[in-house]
């Protein structure tokens, strides 16, 4: 019959277009690439506010101020920057600046020789180096050198907290594990929810074992992970963390159908500035827009926020802290000798330059230059930025995201197992066989 | 070149110069065999040759012979991955076909308003999978959906975020997206039956029901052959609206078959397992499309109105 060799033909069309979609992506090269020959320097970042319109101001300020060398920019949504930065990288038509988290990803791309060594530079322009929080260049530096420049934000994170939720049930905020515990049937109890997580994001529930297992542990039992020792997720403080996470869990903690919320929406934000939910762990990046969409939230001064608190008996710091220590941009090693030069003057002279600290600081953000505690006393919200800049600069240990800080391979695998710890779907025994299994990957 | 001159055709009937038309018109098809090599087969070889090697996506390409494959085949993740993709197949073809059918059976009658109607049904098919989804999950969502904004507590599931669930909705929305489309195909199959049967079976005093039974799905065995082939084998490359909706998740409830190949390769940077997986993909499509063509191939040549 017509219509069955028909069905067969478009099957085949239909399969090998499977095959196909993954050639063709891995070979795509939409969106501006580098010009054969072009003097132009180009620079691929993030939108979203309020960092895309700081970062666009920028780069016009840059290219208003030298007519000679000029910056192209183009901006990209965020999980979507991901993909196509390493499919351009891969392609050979990466933009000469590179914006990126540093860290594992960083690494994946110097090990494939696609950015240059800015060790020596940072060397001639100690001015450049020096005016930065020391901190942030750990995430940039790969066997000992430097291959990006940290710019933008500092953003640990905090627990944040809605204190109409805490004056309704009288309570105070929790000082310890066991007050959070104790907190949450309270709250269930008022038909607040404990707390609000975007479980579907993954890396929401990652901000919480980072937490507890830096409290529980210290800093060496993740440490042992990214060194790659062998069998270092049985170290007995993960396993505690684990089980002290899904008791939380069990215990009704996170809001109801927390596995359906996602943070690219926003919703966790939402939960608690609607009162449906009581605290929230989250990067201090969230204040700007909880301030913004929040209504009289933030500027009525219900947000508390304060450094997540210490477990009992645990070994760490309770002045650690985790997140992001800055963002970084690197130079793409296949830009023309010119474009690498606009790139560093850009870095010098236009990068992290006073209006731009002035913008970070009236978004909320706490931009990594050393000194700028004058600034933040006369800025908007003069509270929440002197809390993230002591959080950020008096922490003893500020560790960077796991999933950053991972190779991408070893974060993906990270974030698929604790999906299923937070389903409930794997013990923490389990969680930590699978995990072992990737070590050093 | 002749058999296709206007006049020639005009002059002498189909018979006589088939065989001759059938020749020349041969190249008619080469435009479409370029695209398919150059965009279907020179990939898959592509992809075949990445299954024996390792790659991250940047830098160098090495060889690594059967590593990829024996990673992907031992991965516990696997055996997962085809289970969900065969229920999703299975789910949504038991839900699709009879919804289609019966809405097929509706749309080629001759009742009221069914023009209205027609257009109605068919406004699924012209949205996006990406702007479904999307939707969707709004709607879904536990605190600010459907449910929380109309007090009703029964619409307040944790729709996405519990296993079965999660599994359930996907089969919906995928099923609601193309119930439209499979309702189309049933229209002309309903509409090619000829209604002299229908007429001799009123006489013989067959009610309704018997004829649905008895005349109209017997005369559907090849339109559903095909729409069948459609959905099973369309169903082995639902990706976009998945991923949207739950990303494979909760956990890995909803990871079918081609979301982990996304997963693999472009977020955990292994192109080596996720090229495997493609492959896999690729053989568990032909052998079904094949499996189908089988059930209904047998007497391919035998018409469906053989006696009239």
């Amino acid at each position: 019959m017509a219509h069955s060799a028909m069905s067969r033909r478009s099957f085949l069309n239909l399969a090998a277009g499977t095959g196909a979609g993954v050639a063709l992506a891995a070979c795509g090269s939409s969106g501006p690439g580098q010009g054969e020959g072009g003097s132009e320097a180009t620079y691929w970042y993030l939108t979203g506010a309020p960092g895309e319109q700081i970062r666009t101001n920028t780069v016009n300020r840059f290219n208003k101020a030298n007519s000679d060398s000029q910056i192209k920019p183009t901006a990209f949504e965020n999980d979507a920057y991901k993909t196509k930065i390493r499919t351009a990288i891969g392609a050979g038509q990466a933009p000469t600046i590179i914006w990126g988290w540093g860290g594992g990803g960083l690494k994946s791309w110097v090990d494939a020789g696609q950015v240059d060594d800015l060790t020596d530079w940072f060397a001639q322009n100690p001015a450049v180096k020096d005016r930065l929080f020391p901190s942030s260049f750990g995430a940039a530096t790969v066997n000992g050198k430097i291959y990006a420049m940290p710019c933008e934000t500092v953003e640990p994170i905090v627990l944040f907290y809605d204190k109409r939720a805490f004056d309704k049930i009288k309570a105070e905020p929790p000082q310890s594990w066991g007050e959070i515990m104790s907190l949450v049937p309270r709250f269930n109890a008022a038909g607040i929810a404990p707390f609000s997580l975007a479980g579907q994001s993954r890396w929401t529930n990652m901000m919480w074992l980072e937490f507890l297992f830096d409290r529980i542990g210290g800093p060496e039992v993740f440490q042992a992970v990214f060194d790659g020792e062998k069998g270092a997720w049985s170290n007995p403080a993960s396993l505690d963390a684990l089980t002290k996470i899904q008791d939380l869990i069990k215990a009704n903690g996170f809001v109801k159908g927390f596995s359906s919320v996602v943070a690219d929406a926003n919703a966790d934000q939402a939960l608690l500035y609607t009162g449906k939910a009581a605290m929230m762990v989250h990067g201090t990046w969230t204040y700007g827009s909880m301030a913004e969409e929040g209504g009289n939230f933030v500027s009525g001064g219900n947000l508390g926020f304060m450094n997540f608190p210490p477990v009992e008996g645990g070994k760490g710091d309770p002045s650690d802290t985790v997140g992001n220590p800055g963002q970084y941009l690197a130079i793409s090693s296949k830009a023309s000798a010119e474009q690498k030069e606009t790139a560093k003057k850009f870095f010098s002279t236009a990068v992290l330059d006073d209006t731009e600290i002035g913008e970070w600081l009236d978004t909320g953000g706490v931009p990594i230059v050393k000194g700028s505690e004058s600034k933040i006393a006369s800025s908007k919200a003069p509270e929440f930025l002197t809390f993230v800049n002591e959080t950020a600069s008096k922490a003893k240990v500020f560790a960077q995201s796991w999933d950053q800080a991972l190779s991408p391979t070893a974060a993906e695998k990270l974030l698929d197992n604790i999906a299923k710890l937070f389903q409930l779907s794997i013990t923490p025994q389990q969680y930590v066989d699978n995990m072992n299994q990737v070590i050093g990957q | 070149m002749t058999g296709l001159a206007p006049p020639a055709v005009r002059v002498r009937p189909a018979t006589g110069s088939a065989g001759g038309r059938s020749g020349s018109i041969a190249w008619m098809a080469l435009p479409a065999l370029a695209i398919f090599v150059a965009f279907g087969v020179i990939p898959l070889v592509g992809v075949l040759l990445l299954s024996f090697t390792r790659w991250n996506g940047i830098g160098a390409i090495h060889p690594a012979g059967l590593d990829s494959w024996r990673t992907v085949l031992t991965d516990p993740g696997l055996p997962h991955a085809l289970w969900v993709t065969f229920l999703v197949m299975a789910l949504s073809w038991a839900f699709q076909t009879p919804m289609s059918l019966l809405m097929g059976v509706f749309l080629a009658g001759h009742q009221r308003y069914r023009e209205i109607l027609a257009i109605v049904y068919v406004v699924p098919l012209l949205l996006s999978s990406a702007a479904l989804a999307i939707t969707y999950k709004a709607l879904l969502d536990p605190n600010f959906g459907l449910g929380a904004g109309l007090g009703i507590p029964l619409l307040a599931q944790d729709w996405l975020g519990r296993s079965t669930l999660a599994l359930c909705v996907v089969v919906f929305v995928v099923s609601w997206q193309f119930i439209p489309f499979h309702a189309l195909i049933y229209q002309g199959g309903v509409r090619q039956i000829p209604v002299t049967l229908y007429e001799a079976a009123q006489i013989d005093g067959a009610g309704r029901i018997r004829q649905f039974f008895s005349i109209t799905l017997p005369q559907l065995k090849y339109t559903i052959i095909t729409s069948s082939t459609l959905m099973v084998v369309g169903s082995l490359t639902f990706f976009d609206l998945i991923f949207v909706l739950t990303e494979g998740g909760p956990g890995d409830a909803t990871r079918v078959l081609a979301l982990d190949m996304y997963k693999r390769g472009f977020q955990a940077n292994l192109m080596g397992p996720a090229s495997a997986i493609a492959v896999i993909l690729v053989l568990v499509g032909l052998a079904l499309a094949l499996l189908l063509r089988r059930l209904g191939g047998r007497d391919a040549s035998a018409s469906q109105q053989e006696g009239m």
